[in-house]
């Protein structure tokens, strides 16, 4: 029995261990300018949790096993503990997960603690059941107001944000269902929600930030790699959550120039 | 202060009851409520595994018609998401380990004649009945049960409007949870005042069994925990019915806006993760005292390291309200804080893993038995291990990035919260059905549900951190509509079909557990060789649970492999006290 625990525990540990290192299902490929580095820190957590998992369950099942109770087996140990392991296992996983932690702080808080920088494309995301819609402030870098009474989602686009044509401001704003922006070049969202909590998640940028009703959040990411990447939404959001995605494509900067002056030519 | 303990003690002691009803149903007998709580939360186990079931067979089947229950639609799936969530959560893991055993052995273990408050005891099972009948309700409603997850974020789960389901079945939702709470904190203050007021002489708080520790620390964590929930869920209901608007900003559902405006969906995320943190500790912190009791019983070993035990419990327990924001690092929130929720989530990994060495310790060097409930309490070990090990992932911000909301945070929270506290209580099960019901549970089949069930939760939740990382969200209803996720659907069915082999497995629980009851080989009164003062009474019990006399405890509860023992061990009521200690 102990010998059959040790072996399940066993296979167990070295076949979830396998699939890990041999990144059968992995992250998605990166495509911004953080990928890297999270992907770098998520390895590193992997490591070096990866070993203490190992070492647990090995150890586990081995003294299951080389413990276990036979007629030729020696009398228990008759201790209650020992103060200087106690101690030099808490400093030691106190310094481990901390030191772990401070490790990816700076990746956090070049994520989360700077604001975009000047000149970042700018992108307005609105969650609603179930769709993204994706604005763009035109020529004039501002956004036109919205009113909430003006909302109308079965007409889609501008009248689904409840764009207030009126306001100079929103003359040359640009709405889609398809978030275009440019490659290498950082794009600053302001992420909004109205009706439910939504979470905007692109896998391939490793990003992910809820846009939530009532509030704007700022966000910023840097896409460095051209191609077509999936957005879901992450939050759970109603009926439709699971079917509630979008497109992120990341172009040239001549092509998204192009783009956004011919979206701009069919709003006139 | 072991005389005033004493004197405590002899006032609670009541006459048996003979009637049927004042017996078995609105029973005063802490051992009594302690069984109601267990087959309280059997049925809600059962209910909440069906309902997972379900999910897994929509998930890989969405278009299958089942008989007798038809399609399942996506908002199908959510609704049995949030129930599922919901029922497993409260009625099962705080239930079982707490207001089942807890209720049972507590006051045995500290030699007590019952609870302090027995009336209050009866209350609080009758109002978590109701609750459970309550939940259970929403299903038949108009609009059927919600969709919004066990967490029930508002807006979806403030505005009736939100989806289907939002209706009159959000509304018994929360009332379902604020009943809860409710039986949740009588219970919990009965706990508290049982375990510092009623032990025997000799008893004192460095001899209790760690399982009284863990059933004192999960009773305070709940005496603080639900009373927030308990607010957070007046306010909810408020904000469906009484048109204020705590947690609604303005809102608009398909060109309506909602009448009232000005609130904020952070607050509840925030009441609502203040209790639930907690309440992820009041699940597991029984099921640790359990495994560490049976790892030191069947190792024939004292525990090693008691005193770091209790600290660590402890400490689990105050850090444990400190983290409620790692629950947030997505939602908007400053995220300055996420900073220090993250250095503090880190911290409690310590505590953790200082149980894990102990635990290993305690195996190092013993004469392991490897019974039944020896079996479940080393695979509570292994999976909180697993478990906890996916949590510094989830713990850093910068991890969260990609991890938050997808399946790897479900396998994470299903391994550590939830299949580890369910081996506690199987292992609290199998260790102490021969003093609950006076017979042995059958040992084959034992065995087979330990291996199959050990095996099969591995199966189940170990693929979706692979799923989660491959950046499959949570409560997705079908993987169709996005092309990156058709890739993940093998990964799926395979989960599916483990979930059909575990679940089929519980069967051989269920049947062991009610025929053993029947046919059982009888039990005698210690049948592990254990040193608490459970195994010093009749079996099962009686009514005063020591038969007229009070036990004197002389001795710590770990007394095992004593060198020169008659046996080789020495009961907590041997006045032969050990030299060693």
């Amino acid at each position: 029995m102990g010998l059959v625990l040790l072996v399940v525990i066993w296979l167990i540990t070295f076949i979830s261990t396998y699939f890990f290192i041999a990144k059968t299902w992995w992250l998605p490929t990166g495509a911004s300018a953080a990928a890297a580095g999270i992907d770098h820190h998520f390895a590193t957590t992997y490591l070096v949790m990866g070993i203490v998992f190992v070492a647990a369950q090995v150890s586990l099942g081995y003294f299951a096993w080389k413990y276990r109770d036979r007629p030729s087996a020696p009398p228990a140990r008759y201790v209650h503990g020992n103060n200087m392991l106690e101690i030099v296992w808490t400093v030691l996983t106190a310094i481990l997960f901390i030191g772990l932690n401070l490790m990816s702080s700076s990746i956090w808080a070049s994520e989360r603690f700077r604001p975009a920088e000047p000149g970042a494309t700018q992108v307005e995301v609105t969650g609603m059941q179930f769709q993204w819609y994706f604005r763009y402030p035109g020529a004039d870098g501002k956004f036109g107001a919205t009113k909430p009474e003006l909302i109308d989602a079965s007409a889609g686009g501008e009248s689904a944000l409840g764009l207030d044509t009126t306001d100079p401001a929103s003359k040359d704003d640009v709405v889609t269902g398809t978030m275009v922006v440019p490659v290498n070049r950082e794009v600053e969202m302001i992420l909004r929600a109205q009706d439910v909590i939504h979470s905007f998640f692109i896998p391939n940028m490793r990003f992910k930030q809820d846009a939530v009703p009532g509030l704007a959040i700022h966000m910023h990411f840097t896409p460095i790699t051209i191609g077509d990447y999936e957005v879901t939404c992450a939050e759970l959001c109603g009926l439709g959550h699971y079917k509630m995605h979008g497109m992120l494509r990341v172009v040239s900067q001549d092509e998204f120039d192009k783009w956004l002056a011919a979206r701009e030519a069919e709003k006139q | 202060m072991a005389t005033r303990e004493f004197a405590a003690h002899e006032a609670h002691a009541h006459a048996a009851p003979q009637g049927f009803i004042r017996k078995w149903v609105f029973s005063l007998d802490h051992k009594v409520i302690g069984l109601q709580y267990y087959f309280l939360a059997l049925t809600a186990v059962i209910v909440g595994m069906f309902l997972s079931l379900l999910m897994r067979i929509h998930l890989i089947w969405p278009n299958i018609t089942l008989p007798l229950l038809g399609d399942i639609k996506p908002e199908t799936y959510l609704t049995l998401v949030t129930m599922h969530g919901t029922i497993m959560v409260f009625f099962v893991l705080t239930t079982a380990p707490q207001g089942g055993f807890g209720n049972y052995f507590l006051p045995i273990q500290i030699g007590a004649a019952d609870m302090a408050f027995p009336v209050l005891n009866m209350l609080s099972f009758w109002v978590t009945a109701l609750a459970f009948i309550v939940m259970l309700g929403a299903f038949f409603v108009t609009g059927g049960a919600p969709l919004h997850g066990w967490t029930g974020y508002p807006p979806l789960s403030a505005v009736p409007t939100a989806g289907p389901g939002e209706g009159p079945g959000a509304d018994m939702w929360v009332i379902s949870i604020a009943l809860f709470c409710i039986g949740a904190l009588m219970s919990a203050l009965n706990f508290i005042t049982t375990t510092l007021d009623m032990r025997a002489k000799g008893m004192s708080m460095m001899r209790m069994p760690l399982t009284c520790w863990a059933w004192f620390i999960t009773a305070i964590l709940g005496l603080l925990a639900f009373g927030v929930l308990f607010s957070a869920g007046i306010l909810l209901l408020l904000d469906r019915n009484a048109g204020t608007s705590f947690y609604v900003p303005l809102t608009v559902f398909s060109g309506q806006i909602v009448a009232h405006k000005g609130g904020s969906p952070l607050l509840w995320q925030h009441l609502f993760w203040f209790f639930g943190h907690p309440e992820v500790y009041i699940a597991i912190l029984p099921a640790m005292g359990l495994c560490s009791q049976l790892v030191s019983v069947f190792s024939r070993k004292p525990i090693f390291g008691y005193k770091a035990m209790v600290y660590a419990m402890l400490s689990i327990g105050l850090l444990g309200f400190m983290v409620w924001g790692h629950h947030m690092f997505m939602s908007g929130m400053s995220p300055y804080t996420a900073f220090a929720f993250s250095i503090m989530t880190m911290a409690i990994g310590v505590p953790s893993a200082i149980k894990t060495f102990n635990w290993l310790g305690t195996l190092w060097g013993g004469r392991i038995r490897l019974a039944s409930p020896m079996l479940f309490a080393i695979g509570f070990v292994s999976l909180f291990v697993s478990g906890g090990i996916s949590g510094p992932f989830l713990a850093q911000p910068t991890l969260d990035i990609p991890l938050h909301d997808t399946a790897f945070v479900t396998g994470h929270f299903h391994l550590i919260m939830g299949v580890a506290s369910i081996f506690g209580i199987f292992a609290a099960t199998y260790y102490w059905f021969p003093k609950m019901f006076g017979r042995m549970m059958n040992e084959t089949l034992a065995r087979w549900h330990f291996w199959l069930t050990f095996v099969g939760t591995y199966c189940i939740f170990m693929p979706m951190h692979y799923a989660g990382m491959a950046g499959q969200p949570r409560r997705y209803s079908q993987f169709t509509e996005l092309h990156y996720l058709e890739k993940l659907i093998p990964l799926n069915t395979f989960i599916t079909f483990a979930a059909f082999v575990t679940i089929s497995a519980q069967l051989i629980f269920i049947f062991n557990l009610f025929w053993s009851m029947k046919a059982g080989k009888k039990a005698s009164d210690n049948p592990w060789e254990a040193t608490t003062l459970e195994w010093t009474t009749a079996t099962p019990p009686p009514h005063d649970n020591f038969g007229g006399h009070t036990p004197v405890v002389y001795n710590g509860p770990y007394e095992y492999g004593v060198p020169g023992a008659p046996r080789d061990y020495v009961m907590q009521t041997d006045p032969a006290t050990v030299a060693a200690h």
